[in-house]
């Protein structure tokens, strides 16, 4: 675990460096295909015009509800979808129009992804020193006897046995999956780490050693997170900035401390107040605001800003103009017509 | 006899020095997993039998096949005829005998094709998707709405009948089946995580194919090609029926078969339908069984 002067310092020396990726209105959308000719009759706009950037070190949290498309820009910005629009620079270079094998030469090797289901990660088929020598495989990292030896250590690394290697996944716990699944993205001793709810499907116990596991490995490889989750409480501990998406647009976006104690978008405020928290005795109950109705389809997004719909704070200028993403505070950016 | 038994066993304290440390080899699993399933093993024996007994036909056949004695014909299995005799006083075991060449080689063959050309098509539409797809999988429909039965007869009626000519008009309609079930596997998987992650890791195509899709699909293709064997097999007796099979004289399972279904045969000489009938039936068990068998041993899902 990292102290919270270890925290602090690391978020000072953050400010300093440079940004490692930065999305650019980056568009994602589905067509939705039918009949025999494949007739486009429609789009998913499951993720529409986001733009951040992610610094060297730090992690950056994405929180909103299930289809809000944070799993689509994670996905989309390792090119496991093509953008439908934007641009996505990686060290300065912008991988949005890159070739499969251009990928594999530049890209693939730094950014890793690990995934929500720890069941559905891994091939059954596989026993975990071929899962984990694919990313050496592939790359052609190590040779002959080394390959198995760099397995085995980094099964050590995230907490496993190294005996375990001629196993097959489904002799393990949900934990452990996790577990093998963060090896095989570190084999290539990436810069960057997409975790794609990486904890959701683990119970609370196994969720904070898997937390505890990525903190420390995050130390000791100076990895730089990506952490997409719906859960806001998980997201506040491990991030050091957060962004709060919803139906395909990114809301808000600011450091941590920033965002929980002084949210500015009606959205996020109506996400926080959802946070069970324990109360005093004497403590005023905190008022919680429920939002009306229903996430609108992404395939029928509402015009103007897409919150309107469902916001307490709306008025006639949000059903039709689409409110900027723009830095209203110092490192605080928000799209919301009430900030200007 | 005490010292014998004591040199033939060593104490069992020297026992725990034979257990072994290292874990077997996915073969040696497999092969462990299959001789632990009883029926797959009963499948698996009687198959080697029939194929073994097959290619060594004639050094085991009492007779020739063709050899007619009509003195003889219909006789009772007895010493002399072991399955009895058919209308032309033939020998009912030599002519299964050589009968099971020609119907295991048609049924091989033909499912080995089919299964190849479904696989293959079945994989792009699943993994490509789009209008590769429908490309497909409207030519699957348009093959599946031909009355295979009025196709086989032009075909074999154009290109005369014939062992290599029924294998490839067998192959060429039977993979329609599965292509469909390849496909539909390809599809449900090529968005599994695991396929994803190899995508990340920047994995090439084929091998993501090959070493992580194909596998996983294996299941439903071992069982649909236990399956079609046994349809192949009954799909040539059709043919015979027509007379657009196997060639009489040459024997076949299924000639045989439908040489035995006329009604006095049925009703006085039961054993010339039973010898082919049998035959037929236990075989397509027998494939099931080792099919399934192989489909479990495969699958490390399935405890030991």
């Amino acid at each position: 675990m990292i102290t919270t002067n270890e925290l602090e310092e690391r978020n000072a020396t953050v400010g300093h460096s440079d940004t490692l990726l930065e999305l650019k209105d980056v568009k994602k959308h589905f067509p939705i295909k039918t009949g025999f000719l494949q007739k486009n009759v429609g789009q998913v706009k499951a993720v529409d015009g986001i733009s951040f950037s992610i610094k060297k070190g730090e992690t950056l949290g994405i929180v909103g509800e299930s289809g809000c498309g944070k799993s689509t820009a994670g996905r989309t910005l390792i090119r496991l979808y093509e953008p439908t629009d934007g641009k996505i620079i990686f060290k300065g270079k912008d991988i949005s129009h890159l070739s499969e094998a251009e990928l594999r030469k530049d890209v693939r090797k730094d950014i890793q992804m690990i995934f929500q289901d720890p069941f559905a990660s891994l091939n059954p088929r596989k026993t975990l020193r071929s899962i984990i020598r694919e990313p050496l495989d592939t790359h052609n990292l190590y040779k002959g006897k080394e390959r198995d030896e760099k397995v085995e250590e980094l099964l050590e690394k995230v907490g496993l046995d190294a005996s375990f290697i001629n196993r097959y996944p489904h002799e393990f716990s949900g934990g452990q999956r996790q577990r093998i699944g963060i090896a095989r993205a570190l084999a290539l001793h990436p810069e960057m780490i997409i975790a794609d709810e990486a904890v959701s499907a683990l119970d609370v116990s196994i969720q904070a050693q898997i937390i505890n596991l990525m903190e420390d490995l995050q130390e000791e490889f100076g990895l730089t997170y990506m952490f997409i989750s719906h859960d806001l409480s998980v997201v506040r501990h491990i991030s050091d900035r957060v962004g709060v998406m919803y139906l395909g647009k990114m809301m808000e976006l600011a450091a941590k401390k920033e965002i929980y104690s002084n949210p500015l978008h009606p959205y996020t405020q109506a996400l926080l107040s959802a946070v069970p928290v324990p109360r005093k005795k004497g403590v005023a109950k905190r008022e919680r605001i429920i939002l009306k109705g229903e996430l609108p389809s992404p395939a029928n997004p509402p015009a103007g800003c897409v919150f309107h719909t469902r916001c307490p704070a709306a008025f006639d200028l949000c059903r039709q103009v689409v409110p900027d993403f723009q830095e209203v505070k110092d490192n605080h950016f928000v799209a919301c017509h009430l900030y200007k | 006899m005490a010292k014998i038994n004591l040199a033939e066993n060593p104490s069992p304290s020297l026992e725990l020095h034979g257990i072994k440390t290292t874990r077997d080899t996915m073969l040696q699993i497999v092969a462990r997993k299959f001789f632990r399933n009883k029926l797959a093993v009963i499948g698996g024996i009687f198959l080697i039998v029939i194929i073994s007994a097959a290619l060594l036909a004639p050094v085991i056949a009492p007779y020739s096949p063709e050899k007619q004695k009509l003195l003889e014909k219909l006789s009772v299995p007895s010493r002399e005829h072991l399955l009895g005799t058919d209308r032309f006083g033939r020998d009912i075991f030599s002519r299964l005998l050589y009968g099971a060449r020609i119907s295991l080689l048609v049924g091989f063959a033909s499912v080995l094709g089919s299964i190849t050309i479904g696989t293959f098509l079945g994989a792009i539409a699943g993994y490509v998707g789009g209008i590769v797809d429908a490309l497909i999988m409207r030519f699957v429909d348009i093959i599946l709405s031909i009355p295979s039965i009025f196709l086989l007869i032009t075909l074999v009626t154009i290109f005369k009948p014939g062992v290599d000519k029924l294998i490839l008009i067998f192959a060429l309609l039977g993979w329609t089946t599965t292509a469909r079930l390849v496909r539909g596997e390809f599809l449900s998987l090529r968005s599994r995580e695991f396929v994803l992650a190899s995508k990340t890791i920047g994995t090439k195509t084929h091998k993501i194919i090959f070493s992580h899709i194909l596998p996983n699909a294996m299941g439903p293709i071992i069982v649909s090609a236990t399956l079609s064997i046994g349809y192949v097999i009954l799909a040539e007796s059709g043919l015979s029926y027509l007379g657009l099979g196997i060639q009489p004289p040459v024997a076949s399972w299924g000639n045989m078969l439908q040489d035995a279904q006329n009604f006095t045969i049925l009703l006085n000489s039961w054993w010339y339908p039973l010898g082919p009938g049998l035959m037929i039936l236990l075989t397509v068990v027998c494939f099931n069984f080792v099919g399934d068998g192989l489909r479990d041993a495969l699958d490390p899902k399935i405890n030991e």
